[in-house]
This record gives structure tokens, C-alpha cells and sequence, in this order.
């Protein structure tokens, strides 16, 4: 038995023994849930350390080697992944403890939370980890249904509407992304990653195969057109449920979109693809950001942004293609592509958090409620007020080293216009933001309810998470070095 | 193999079933053409060789989702009051879809016709077979080669209940799931119910049993099994149990628990999820057995649906 | 040139495919979409299948064919869940439709 192995079984089993737990024991959840936590942020540690030490570690499932087997690789990237998802699932569910107690006769909504939650964060580490398509396509499968499952916890109708809605986003998405890995092993017969590397070419199978395979992810990862179930989904569900769905379950699929572009097929990208893609990202990035503006939900505001923020993730494609492509700047359009997936996955789960606990002081989310709230809730309104620093992107966040390094990129390549389109993104966030933050640090009015009080130590989980968003800025250098461990080629030479 | 008359009948035959499913007016038709396909779709896999994936999509394609389906539609009509919405009317976008569709067939079709020569894993499996500790190739692939696949897979069926439990209203918690039974007592489906279980019992264990060696498995005969309870509960021999009965639960998680743990002790036999060759035939069976079991519990409440509050009767 | 096997079947596939996109996106009734999308899943399998069948000499491949038998698994939960979310919209709903999709239906009949 090698440490590296038993780091992964933890990673890769805690969460799904925790949820299957839960389902069995319908009242212990939260107890479950923090068991699950040590163990997995266990194996977490330890392989963070044996990656850091020994570089990418690599485990074929069953001792079968590819392509009969399944092939574990945790390089940098699935580290950095897969720390920022405990982190998260961790401030996550120590929030989630209070609404979703056990009590003494079990609840629907409490009983069902648990194993979902858990669910979502094994599917989420079966993700980060596996090294093939087929494989990766029953752990987004897994992550998809149970994803759906808690958009519609609250069983309302606007709700049940909103999962319906994403449901078939998500059929469909999945139905591409099978229709690509068929087609993919029917020609290479294979669909272990690293071997596909060697064997894709540009034949029409091939080309059909990547655009179903983009497509299906993009729908999944909500880019437009495709992002029309997003807002009323992510805003619909309980905030902790909202936090998971925001700031955790689109990255699963822009990850494995990285995967396949930069390691599977790198030769197959042309810079038509990549403009369209980054096209299609500056597009989702204007639009949810317009839409944020005129939203008067809190939860709505942090949903749109979710829709504009997922958007200039996408850059990453032209910036790592085209012009770029003889140029080392491809490696900072990569890397500041995943430091703004990481920040905006803490961020944002911070604000969600935040969003619930401003819910339970006042009973709702709309703007005007908000006046003054700092009063009550003044972890809570700093932790947002922090979390909003990130998703502009001003320094020291991480939010801004990411923004630093695409910009970068964007001017070493010769393609200034992304670099405005993130200038504009920052602009743009900091005026969605501001309304909110403006409301909650305005004198209450006199007539106003006073707002019900919420525990230091619950406000303190969603501070947390934006200050870890914030020290990924401040301390980047470590980070940023252990991404870059096990970087495919193509990070550092560009696509096409 | 070169394409016989009774090849391309059956395709024709498949593709006229899935336009009559597609296309059709009435929903309910519709339905009934989709489980005539999944059976014809079944009869294309026997050509094809693969009598797993037949028997597989006869059990779980054509006959479970279209229980689920039938039981969709006449909950919804029930429920929604009133006949809704019908297909889209606009003759433009249909044209358009339409057009799409075509072309999008032709792009894939085209794809296919390209493809470069075979390299398939036959080979691959054949060596190691021997290893596998299962004789049936897909048997091999599914509980050993590619276990992890169908761990998961196992854990996806929990997500969908857990899905539909989570539909339930708050006060029918910890009810009966939702089916209720639906024949008097001495009609056909009664009797039928009286006769069934016995023999689907056997054809299930028999499945499971068979699937280390020849086709069959776990999924099949947890299909099987789970019909059988489907049906006694409709004829009216058993009441569908309670979302919070113990027992349930732990038939429910049972299999993927063990499965689970299996795949952590590989790692001191050397690797996650590794069956030594030496008790990999006893381990993958003792795997299926539980898996079935899980399997058979899990697909039947995803047919029974959530609980449904007590007074509705 | 003769029409093998899986030349055959795979073509069948492809129209499958074809014929379940046209479905899914025509339909407003979210259960014929749901049928749809498992017309579209089994065409996709066949496809799998029948390009697995091509190499006359070794056989069938059996990798895809576990990959399909746990893809129907999978299509058959995701099938199971969309029903019953359907089922429970259209119990507050009233409709079998998205809201969006809503305005084909009679308007003057219930809409709460």
C-alpha cells in the first residue's frame, strides 16, 4: 500500500461512504457530514504534500493499465481542484448544519440534503481525479442528477420549474458528450486521455466527436446560448445548496473541457473554435452582467454573475490559441484561467452563503430589505464585501492575479481585445456589486423589522471562504507553482 | 458480416417505430411505440452480438423506462387536469428543426462512414481474462476491467431516488412510496402477480448467477427481480414499502457499500480496486450478488416514485 | 460496395439520433421530450455497438458494449428523475410543459 493510493481511495470514497451513510441513517447527516470532511480533507493533505514532493501521481484502477483499464492522474491542476472543493464543501456544510439538523422526527428536506451534498462532492472528486472520457462521463452524469435534485429541494413550483429546465439542458448536454467519446473510441479505441493525445488526428470523426463533446460541456458549464437555466436555478435553491451549484458544479465540466482540449486533442483546435468559444464567453460575460445590474434579488444578482463570471473563463481558448500559439503566454492564459476558476469557486459560494444568512436575518432577499443589515450581520456583509473584491478582480484577490495573468497573456499575444473585455468584466462586476454592498451599509430605516440574529460562528464559514479567495492572491506564488505541476504541453505551447 | 434482408427490415422496421414514438399525436400511443422500439432495438443487439447489451436493453430500455413513462403519463394526466400543451405548431421552426436534424444525421452518419480501421480492446480483454475472474467478457469489463464505471453507475441509481424522494410533499414523508395497487382481486394482472414472482425469481438469480459465464449480470437480473416486486405490489399482494423503513435503506446502499469497501482494500492488495486473480471469481460474484440485490430495491422505488400522502387513496 | 452489418446498423443509428433531436426539440410536452431524449441515447448506443462489430475476424468488442450497458443504466436514472420532476411540476402547475413553453395550451384552461 503506497501513501498516494490510500490519499486517493480517501478522496475518492469519504464523500460517496458519507452519502451512502446519510441515505441509511436518516438523522445523523450533519454528524456524517463532518466525519466525511476530516477524512477527506485527510486524504486531500496528503496528497497535496505527494504531489508538491514527488510530482503528478498516477494509479491505474484495478492495477489495469490503459486502454483496458481506468487511469487516476492527480497533477497540480486535479490538486488544485480538489483542495479548493473541500475547502468550499467544508464552509459549506458547516452552514448547512443548522438548516438541515436532524431533529427528532427526520424531515424530508433534511434527510435528502445530506446524501445529495455528499454525492455531489464524490462525483465532483471522481471528476478532478479520472483520466478517461467514458469514466468522466458517469461521474458528470452523477454529478448532473444530483445537482438537478437540489435545485428542486424547495419543491416549489418555480423551483421544480427552474430543475426541470436545467434538466434538459443537461439531457441534451449529455447526450453530446456521449454522441463525442463513442465516436472517439470507435475510432482510437481508447478513451483513456493520454492515450488519445497520440492518436487523435483531423478526421471527420474526430472533428464531429470534439464539437459534440465542446458542445455538450458548454451547455453544462452554461455558456451561451446555453446559460438560460442557470439564474433561476442557482437562485431557487437554499443558499447552501445555491453555493455548491454556483461556485463548484459548472467548474466540474470547464475542467473537463481543459482536459480534452489541452491534453486529449490539442492538435484539433483551430482558431475559429477557440474565437468562438472566447466569442461566445465575452458574449455570456456582457450579457449576465447587464442582467445582474437589474436584478433586485440578491440571489438573482449573484446568479447572473455566476452566468458573466463563467463567461470570461472561456477566454482561455483564445488566448492559449491562435497568435499565442509560439508564444510562452499561453501557460499564463492557462494558469490564470484556473486561478479564476478556483477564486470564483470560493467567492461565490461565500456570497451564497452570505446571501442565506442575510435570508434568515430578514426572511427574504430583496434589495431594499437589505438597508442597514451590516448592523446584524457585520462578518457577513465584510465577508461579502471581500468575496466582491475577488469577483471584480482588484488586488491583492485572487480574482486579480487571475485577471493579471489573462491580461498578460492577452497583450503578449497581440490580442488586446480580451484584455478590454476583462477591464470591462471588473467594471461591470464592481457595478452589480455595488448596489447591494451600498444598501447594506445605508441607515436602516427607522420602521423597519429588526432582523433576526445569526450565530459568529456560522458567519464565520462564509468569511472564511473569502478570505482563502483573497490569500490565493496574496500568497499566489504557491499556488501558481503547483498548478503548473504535471501542466499538459499544450498549457505551455498554446493549442493548434 | 454482410447486412441480410431481415437486417434491414428490423432497421426499417426500428426507425418506423421510433418516427411513430417521435412524431406520433397522442402521448399515450406514443409510449407504446417506444417499448415495440426498445424491444426491436434489443432484436438489433442480438444481430450485433452483444447479448448483454440486449438482454440489458430489453429489461432497463425498453421495459422499465417504459413502465415509467406510462406510469409519467397517466400520474401527469391526473394531475395536471387538463390535456397540455401539444407539439410546437409553427411551421417554420419545424421546418427548421427538421432541416437541423438532417443535417446534423448526415455530419454524423458521414463521421461514422470515415472512421478509421477497428482497434478494438478484444485482444486486450481475451489476455487478461483469465485474470478477470469472470468468464463472460462484459462480465469482465464491467465488475473488474472497468469497475470503477459501474461503481459509479451504481451510486447514480441511488442519486436519481434520492432525486424523486426528494419530490415528495413534506407531510407524506416517511409514507409509503407512492404506487398504489390497481386490480381487484381474481382479475388477470391478480393472478398473473400470483404466478409471476416464483419464476422471476428464478429467471433473476438464474441472470446473476449466469453472468460470470455467459450473458447476463447484476443489472439484468436486479431488472428482472425489481419487475417482480413491481408486479406483486400491483396485483395487490404486497403494499410498496415506506421511504424510512430500516431495511430498505439498507438493501438500497448495501451493494455499492460493499463495493465501495472492496475497491478501498485493493489498495493493500496494490492498487485501488484491485481483486487479486486468485479470489477475483468468488469476489466479483459476491459483488453481483449484493449489486442485484441494491439494484433490484433501487429500480423498483424509482418506479414506485416518492411517497405520496396517506389520505389520497 | 456491400452494406455490412454494422454499416447498416450504424447508419440506423445516426438516424436515430436525428430523428430524436427533431423530437426533443419540437415537443413542449416535457414527456415527449423525455422519450425523445431516450430515442436519441439508444441511437447513440447503436452507433457505439455497430462500430465495435466491424472487425469481422475478432468479434465484438466487449469494452463498448459494458460502456452502453452502463450507459442505459445511467439514461434509465436520468430518465426516472425527469419523469417524476415532471410529475411534481404539473402538480402545482397544472401543465406538462415548461412555463415558457406554456402559451400553446388553452389559455382560459387551468392556469391557476
Amino acid at each position: 500500500m503506497t501513501a498516494s493510493a490510500l490519499a486517493l481511495a480517501l478522496i475518492l470514497t469519504a464523500p460517496l461512504f458519507g452519502a451512502l451513510a446519510a441515505m441509511l441513517m436518516g438523522r445523523r447527516g450533519p454528524a456524517i457530514a463532518l466525519a466525511t470532511i476530516i477524512a477527506t480533507a485527510a486524504g486531500t493533505l496528503i496528497l497535496l504534500v505527494i504531489i508538491a514532493t514527488e510530482g503528478a501521481v498516477h494509479l491505474a484502477i484495478g492495477g489495469w493499465e490503459a486502454p483496458l483499464g481506468i487511469q487516476l492522474r492527480a497533477d497540480g491542476l486535479a490538486g488544485g481542484f480538489i483542495a479548493t472543493t473541500a475547502l468550499v464543501m467544508g464552509a459549506i456544510l458547516a452552514v448547512a448544519a443548522k438548516p438541515f439538523a436532524g431533529g427528532k422526527t427526520e424531515r424530508r428536506s433534511a434527510y435528502t440534503f445530506w446524501p445529495l451534498a455528499l454525492l455531489l462532492w464524490g462525483a465532483l472528486n471522481a471528476i478532478f481525479l479520472s483520466g478517461d472520457l467514458f469514466n468522466l462521463y458517469v461521474g458528470l452524469e452523477l454529478l448532473t442528477l444530483v445537482a438537478v435534485a437540489l435545485v428542486g429541494i424547495e419543491g416549489k413550483r418555480e423551483t421544480l420549474a427552474a430543475a426541470l429546465r436545467y434538466m434538459m439542458f443537461a439531457l441534451m448536454g449529455s447526450l453530446l458528450y456521449l454522441l463525442g467519446a463513442a465516436l472517439l473510441y470507435a475510432a482510437h479505441g481508447t478513451l483513456d486521455i493520454a492515450l488519445l493525445a497520440e492518436r487523435v488526428g483531423s478526421a471527420p470523426g474526430d472533428i464531429v466527436a470534439a464539437a459534440a463533446i465542446t458542445g455538450g460541456l458548454a451547455a453544462k458549464t452554461a455558456l451561451f446560448p446555453f446559460h438560460a437555466w442557470l439564474p433561476p436555478a442557482h437562485s431557487g435553491a437554499p443558499a447552501p445548496a445555491s453555493a455548491m451549484l454556483s461556485g463548484l458544479v459548472p467548474k466540474a465540466s470547464f475542467y473537463i473541457l481543459l482536459r480534452f482540449w489541452f491534453e486529449a486533442a490539442p492538435d484539433l483546435a483551430g482558431s475559429g473554435v477557440l474565437m468562438l468559444l472566447g466569442g461566445l464567453g465575452a458574449f455570456a460575460m456582457v450579457y449576465g452582467s447587464l442582467l445582474a445590474l437589474h436584478q433586485d434579488r440578491l440571489k438573482l444578482i449573484i446568479a447572473y454573475s455566476t452566468v458573466a463570471q463563467l463567461g470570461y473563463l472561456f477566454f482561455i481558448f483564445p488566448l492559449a490559441g491562435g497568435e499565442s500559439a509560439a508564444q510562452p503566454w499561453a501557460a499564463g492564459a492557462w494558469s490564470g484561467a484556473i486561478f479564476h476558476a478556483l477564486s470564483h469557486a470560493m467567492a461565490k459560494a461565500s456570497m451564497f452563503l452570505c446571501a442565506g444568512l442575510i435570508i434568515e436575518a430578514i426572511g427574504h432577499d430583496r434589495l431594499p430589505g437589505m438597508k442597514g443589515i451590516v448592523r446584524a450581520l457585520p462578518m457577513t456583509v465584510f465577508a461579502f464585501a471581500l468575496a466582491a473584491i475577488t469577483l471584480m478582480g482588484l488586488p491583492p484577490s485572487g480574482g486579480f492575479t487571475a485577471k493579471y495573468l489573462m491580461m498578460t497573456a492577452s497583450f503578449a499575444a497581440g490580442q488586446p481585445f480580451w484584455a478590454l473585455m476583462l477591464i470591462l468584466a471588473g467594471l461591470l462586476a464592481a457595478a452589480y456589486l455595488y448596489r447591494p454592498l451600498a444598501l447594506a451599509f445605508a441607515l436602516p430605516d427607522e420602521d423597519a423589522p429588526a432582523p433576526k440574529a445569526v450565530s459568529r460562528a456560522r458567519q464565520f464559514a462564509p468569511l472564511a471562504l473569502a478570505l482563502a479567495a483573497i490569500l490565493l492572491g496574496i500568497l499566489s506564488a504557491a499556488p501558481f507553482a503547483f498548478i503548473q505541476i504535471g501542466r499538459p504541453g499544450a498549457a505551455v505551447e498554446g493549442l493548434e | 458480416m454482410i447486412a441480410s434482408i431481415f437486417d434491414l427490415t428490423l432497421c426499417l422496421v426500428i426507425l418506423a417505430a421510433a418516427g411513430a414514438a417521435t412524431l406520433g399525436r397522442d402521448a399515450f400511443m406514443a409510449v407504446v411505440f417506444y417499448i415495440v422500439y426498445g424491444i426491436l432495438i434489443a432484436m438489433a443487439w442480438l444481430r450485433l452480438g452483444a447479448i448483454d447489451v440486449a438482454l440489458a436493453e430489453a429489461a432497463i430500455g425498453a421495459g422499465l423506462t417504459g413502465v415509467l413513462l406510462l406510469a409519467a403519463l397517466a400520474r401527469v394526466a391526473r394531475k395536471a387536469g387538463k390535456e397540455p400543451a401539444s407539439a410546437a405548431s409553427v411551421p417554420a421552426t419545424t421546418i427548421a428543426t427538421a432541416l437541423a436534424a438532417l443535417v446534423i444525421t448526415i455530419g454524423i452518419a458521414y463521421a461514422f462512414l470515415t472512421l478509421p480501421e477497428p482497434q478494438g480492446l478484444q485482444g486486450h480483454v481475451a489476455e487478461n481474462l483469465a485474470a478477470s475472474g469472470a468468464e463472460n467478457p462484459v462480465t469482465a469489463v464491467l465488475l473488474n476491467f472497468r469497475g470503477w464505471d459501474t461503481l459509479l453507475e451504481s451510486i447514480v441509481l441511488l442519486a436519481a431516488l434520492l432525486g424523486i424522494w426528494t419530490l415528495a410533499q413534506d407531510e407524506a414523508w416517511g409514507g409509503r412510496a407512492g404506487l398504489r395497487h390497481v386490480t381487484r382481486p381474481g382479475s388477470v394482472l391478480a393472478q398473473f402477480g400470483r404466478i409471476l414472482p416464483p419464476i422471476g425469481l428464478l429467471v433473476g438469480v438464474y441472470l446473476v448467477w449466469a453472468g460470470s459465464k455467459q450473458p447476463g449480470g447484476a443489472f439484468q437480473g436486479g431488472t428482472v427481480l425489481a419487475a417482480v416486486w413491481i408486479v406483486t405490489i400491483m396485483a395487490g399482494l404486497m403494499q410498496a414499502p415506506r421511504v424510512a423503513d430500516r431495511a430498505l435503506r439498507a438493501a438500497l446502499v448495501i451493494g455499492p457499500v460493499i463495493f465501495l469497501a472492496l475497491a478501498v482494500a485493493g489498495i493493500f492488495a496494490g492498487a485501488f480496486l484491485v481483486l487479486p486473480p486468485a479470489h477475483a471469481g468468488w469476489l466479483i460474484l459476491a459483488v453481483e450478488a449484493v449489486l442485484t440485490l441494491s439494484i433490484a430495491a433501487t429500480l423498483a422505488m424509482l418506479v414506485f416514485g416518492p411517497p405520496e400522502p396517506e389520505e389520497k387513496r | 460496395m456491400v452494406l455490412s452489418a454494422s454499416l447498416l446498423y450504424g447508419l440506423c443509428g445516426a438516424a436515430l439520433i436525428g430523428l430524436g433531436l427533431y423530437g426533443f426539440v419540437v415537443h413542449r410536452r416535457l414527456i415527449r421530450r423525455v422519450l425523445a431524449f431516450n430515442v436519441i441515447g439508444s441511437g447513440i448506443f447503436l452507433l457505439f455497438g455497430a462500430a465495435a462489430y466491424r472487425d469481422p475476424v475478432a468479434g465484438s468488442d466487449p469494452v463498448p458494449q459494458a460502456m452502453i450497458i452502463t450507459g442505459i443504466v445511467v439514461a434509465l436514472s436520468a430518465t426516472a428523475l425527469a419523469l417524476a420532476l415532471i410529475v411534481a411540476h404539473a402538480r402545482l402547475a397544472r401543465s406538462d410543459a415548461l412555463p415558457e413553453d406554456d402559451r400553446s395550451g388553452d389559455p382560459d384552461e387551468g392556469r391557476p
